[in-house]
């Protein structure tokens, strides 16, 4: 099973950017995939994992590229480069649960990371111009590549 | 290393605390001359946001201090609010609240004790690298983490910022099925504590003593967690909450914009687990007492490197009193009682997993809140930080700089820092000249 989590805090401006392909995405899933929004922190991501042959995460990036510039990473076999997605010292962020799920032989065999670029994160903002443009042309796609699948 | 060479160690970005700040420890002619734990922005903001908003707000506004224990802050600010408007929440209202209460201990406890302080004895860089070595522990952690986060969203509605605690008890009070649904994951979270006394109880610990006034809330028969009638110490304090401004007080140092809190007579003291350990073993379970005796841990306990042991018996405590309180409940007839404003100063205790949390503040007979003060337990123990970095630096100038730095954090670990009430980045450096 194919299981697309959307990850994100949807208060925090473009933070939500994986939240909104994922509400996107319900709406027009076929049937096998399951869509998941993850509002929680980043180490429960673990449990999503569990019983999917193959996991998509979409989650907001942070590398200095124009907002809205869409990232892929295959995780499946080595790690994220963790800058993009630790914005934190004190938390474990979603490249620490990809590398605890991977030391804990919970990793499914496919995992594939699609970042976005964000510009801003501030409390109560919503999404950038750019990045809710990018969301919706993510989400297109990958659409388009869950009904080749 | 020659002693008229000045050198300069850093670590950009001190990882596994809670929190971000700075710590800067000088070195001259092989004696320590600064030690400075550096906090750049305090809750001190909050305080300021409080005023002029109403007494039943607190509870919600506060919660947004801190993501590793909302529900911390939430208890000591609606049990200032009761206590001023002279109202008592007691029956299955306050053991829903205790309840929660424990989910956040035992969230919190297993963060730290595994995926925070651990690899700092095991030797390992981060919990990831870890997991590579143990998985079955970081497993275990994961699954004793997550069945304090179930409890958080049954009982608090969400496991981060719970929106369920209100002036007076709670929003909704959940059914007695609902709390059943926590039994299992709780049954097993019990033995992976369990398990966790015994294993940090096998680390290696440096010899180091504190002697140090240890400081906690307290009451007869329970365990200090959500709220208790005095405040105790190891040195024979005992007062009651609203009495904890005549005998404690913040004071400002140049190096941090976070308050320092001592004793009147300028004494420092430490608020935490040993410190409830020391003043309340006897109110813990008798499963978490057999527990710590069974691996020779007794009160007091004055080594804060076995603060990581004395976490895992409380993870022990906070589970086992979790089941007990879900096994005795029964649906309150009112979620919450309606509570009146009144014109005064109210104070809230409560006993955060990193220690004492108090709030008090000063409301119209309106209910518009005037003042507000928080003081949280890292600000009462940043003095009890940096006087350990400067003993254990001062006993260790023999190790290498990047083996000194390692056990400066391990330190500052020892105290679970809630620094993210505060601060942004958690610089270490050592400098020797």
């Amino acid at each position: 099973m194919l299981r697309l989590v959307g990850v994100g805090n949807r208060w925090r401006g473009d933070d939500g950017a994986g939240l909104a392909v994922a509400a996107l995405l319900a709406e027009r899933a076929p049937a096998g995939v399951d869509v998941v929004a993850h509002e929680r922190e980043p180490l429960e991501l673990i449990e999503r994992f569990d019983g999917a042959a193959a996991v998509w995460l979409v989650d907001a990036v942070h590398s200095g590229a124009p907002p809205g510039t869409l990232h892929r990473f295959d995780a499946s076999e080595h790690a994220l480069p963790a800058e993009l997605f630790s914005i934190s010292t004190h938390r474990l962020g979603l490249a620490d649960a990809l590398e605890l799920a991977r030391a804990l032989g919970r990793l499914p065999p496919s995992v594939i990371v699609h970042g976005i670029e964000g510009a801003r994160f501030g409390a109560g903002e919503e999404l950038s111009p750019a990045v809710a443009e990018a969301t919706r042309e993510l989400a297109a796609a990958l659409a388009a590549e869950v009904a080749t699948c | 290393m020659s002693e008229s060479r000045t050198k300069t160690i850093r670590t950009d970005t001190l990882a596994r605390v809670e929190g971000e700040g700075a710590m800067h420890v000088r070195i001259e002619s092989g004696r320590v001359t600064e030690v400075e734990l550096r906090i750049y922005e305090p809750p001190r903001f909050f305080e300021a946001f409080l005023r002029g908003r109403d007494f039943s707000e607190a509870v919600d506004i506060t919660s947004r201090i801190c993501g590793i224990c909302p529900v911390a802050y939430q208890m000591s600010a609606v049990t200032a609010m009761e206590s001023l408007c002279g109202v008592t929440v007691d029956g299955q209202v306050r053991e829903l609240r205790r309840l929660l209460y424990c989910g956040e201990w035992i969230e919190s406890h297993a963060l730290h004790v595994f995926m925070l302080h651990a690899p700092d004895f095991l030797g390992f860089d981060s919990a990831v690298a870890m997991a590579r070595d143990h998985p079955l522990v970081v497993a275990n952690a994961l699954a004793l983490k997550k069945a304090g986060n179930e409890v958080m969203r049954v009982v608090g509605g969400r496991e981060i910022h719970p929106v369920n605690l209100r002036v007076g008890g709670v929003h909704r009070a959940p059914s007695k099925r609902a709390l059943a649904t926590l039994i299992d994951g709780l049954e097993r979270a019990r033995e992976i504590a369990l398990d966790a006394v015994t294993l940090t109880a096998g680390l290696e610990f440096p010899v180091y003593e504190q002697d140090i006034e240890l400081v906690a809330l307290a009451e007869t028969g329970r365990y200090p967690i959500d709220a208790g009638p005095r405040i105790v110490s190891t040195a024979g304090l005992e007062i009651t909450p609203p009495e904890y401004p005549d005998h404690f007080v913040e004071s400002h140092v140049p190096w941090s914009h976070a308050l320092h809190s001592l004793r009147r007579d300028g004494g420092s003291y430490l608020v935490g687990p040993l410190a409830r350990f020391a003043t309340s073993y006897e109110q813990l379970t008798p499963l978490a007492r057999e527990a710590a005796a069974a691996v020779g841990l007794h009160p007091p306990e004055r080594n804060p490197f076995r603060s990581i042991v004395v976490r895992a018996v409380e993870l022990v405590h906070a589970v086992d009193e979790a089941l007990a309180l879900i096994a005795a409940y029964e649906e309150p007839d009112a979620p919450s009682v309606t509570v009146e404003p009144r014109a005064g100063v109210g104070h809230g205790v409560s006993e955060a997993p990193r220690g004492l949390l108090y709030h008090s503040y000063k409301v119209d007979a309106d209910g518009t809140i005037l003042e507000a003060t928080i003081i949280p337990p890292t600000s009462q123990n940043q003095t009890a930080i940096e006087a350990d970095l400067r003993a254990v630096v001062e006993r260790s100038l023999d190790l290498p700089d990047a083996e000194l730095s390692r056990r400066c954090e391990q330190t500052i670990r020892n105290y679970d820092p809630c620094i993210s009430c505060a601060t942004h980045f958690l610089t270490l450096e050592v400098e020797r000249c």
